[in-house]
């Protein structure tokens, strides 16, 4: 067994809720890159532009990329050769959000109830997923999820019989729906099969993976690519004011299901979607 | 296309001679307000209570920011969806709101209320919060301070950047961006 102190958790936490926040990822920002380079429609330029701009400022002068620095979502998959110690598991993580949220001048954006709506005034607690691996390290990965894409999600449990076609008009249809509310460009994470709640679950977690990185499946592989063509060809365009550059990246992935079902899962995740992640 | 430059208060009058698509700098005082402020300033409007807030030609921002680092007016804050403010956006055009900015689509009621009452809805560009912050001045929480970033805070912005979405006659920037996707 190897020993990890929960502090190197809460320190772990810490600077990925900072780094999330305040430095784009890399895939997205080659994505709007290549975004700008393709897009035709000069008012769609000129957002883009904007875009990388901002991402460019937020990075040097340490300012949220957007205010909404959402819900902090922390994976972990812990190897099963690890011994946490010395303390709470989720104590440390919401330790480490939490004082992140407060010296990094990050937004507060959780209330404790769902119908009360208090602020809890510190960002926590986190939503927070834990896998156990192979292995004696600990994969932490932090994204801030705002929630103007969130709300743009959906799911819908489909026939087995269904034809792919079917799936791919769902998830277009949820991308017309959240149409120009959820920020455009969007990156969508997708979740096909498992129950319910993995679906949806494995929908977030396809959010965590680099968007020029595709499925190794092939034929999952092909569909990503399709969405991603089709989604380009709908016209919503930067902040839905037109253009070619709808969304950046679709990933998918997959898990096996019943044989009476096929659930499929959208996360609807904005031009400003957050992660960032470190292995202990 | 210049933008053309505008400041606060918004009348009737002035937002006449914008139309949907026009890029505008907004400068002056500006108040934000989202889901939570909304509520309670539509519960009070509804009960009859006063409002304490001028909200005469005055235009809300549909923003909770960061908070500002040292030295800095305010931290990152561009806009939220303003969809989630609809059902609360009649009453405040009624009580002679002047305008508002957000992201995203309005329900009809809304544009129909913006045609009735002749005021404006602008867009500005969200999830670049960092950058507009350069265009805030000063901010101050001035109402419903219990509610954290959802408090009403003053700002004092100089050219802001926004994009007219649905001017007094009712046109909409996004059925015209629509119509073009089809």
């Amino acid at each position: 067994m190897r020993e990890i102190n929960v502090s190197e958790i809460t320190e772990a936490v810490y600077e990925l809720c900072l780094k999330a926040n305040f430095d784009l990822r890399k895939d997205i920002l080659k994505a709007l890159r290549s975004g700008l380079s393709k897009e035709k429609n000069v008012r769609a330029k000129n957002i883009i532009k904007s875009i990388i701009d901002n991402a460019k400022l937020a990075r040097k002068k340490r300012i949220a990329i957007c205010q909404d620095t959402g819900v902090a979502v922390v994976h972990l998959d812990i190897g099963q050769d690890v011994l946490l110690v010395g303390g709470e598991l989720d104590k440390a993580i919401n330790e480490g959000v939490g004082e992140a949220y407060r010296k990094g001048y990050l937004r507060k954006s959780v209330v404790s109830d769902a119908i009360e709506r208090k602020n809890t005034g510190t960002n926590t607690p986190a939503v927070i997923y834990t896998n156990i691996v192979d292995g004696d390290k600990v994969k932490i990965s932090v994204s801030p999820k705002g929630f103007g894409s969130e709300n743009k999600s959906a799911i819908k449990m489909f026939r087995p019989t269904d034809p792919v076609e079917m799936i791919k008009e769902f998830v277009i249809g949820t991308v017309k729906k959240a149409g120009p509310d959820a920020c455009p460009p969007f990156v969508l994470g997708i979740g096909l099969g498992g129950t319910f709640e993995k679906c949806a679950y494995l929908a977030k977690k396809a959010l965590l993976r680099p968007i020029d990185r595709r499925n190794p499946k092939k034929h999952i592989a092909k569909l990503e690519r399709e969405l991603l063509r089709e989604i380009n060809s709908l016209g919503i365009g930067p902040m839905g004011l037109g253009g070619n550059t709808t969304a950046l990246g679709v990933n998918i992935m997959e898990a096996p299901t019943h044989i009476a079902g096929l659930p499929v899962a959208v996360n609807m995740s904005c031009h400003a979607t957050r992660s960032a992640e470190k292995t202990i | 296309m210049s933008a053309i430059k505008l400041r606060t208060p918004i009348t009737s009058q002035a937002a006449m001679s914008l139309k949907a698509g026009d890029e505008v700098l907004l400068s002056g005082v500006i108040l934000t307000a989202r889901d939570a402020a909304h509520k309670r300033l539509h519960d009070l409007i509804v009960r009859g209570k006063p409002v304490p807030l001028n909200l005469k030609d005055a235009v809300i921002y549909y923003a909770g920011p960061t908070p500002p680092r040292p030295g800095r007016a305010i931290g990152s804050c561009g806009p939220t969806t303003s969809s989630r403010m609809d059902p609360f956006t009649p009453e405040l055009l009624k009580m002679g709101l002047g305008g508002m900015i957000g992201k995203g689509d309005r329900s009809a009621e809304v544009r129909k209320a913006i045609k009735k009452y002749k005021r404006v809805y602008f867009l500005a560009t969200g999830g670049i919060g960092a950058l507009l912050s350069t265009k805030v001045k000063a901010a101050k929480a001035i109402l419903f301070k219990d509610l954290g970033p959802e408090a009403i805070y003053k700002m004092e912005v100089a050219d802001f950047p926004l994009i007219v979405g649905i001017d007094p006659k009712g046109n909409d920037i996004y059925d015209k961006a629509k119509r073009k996707s089809v």
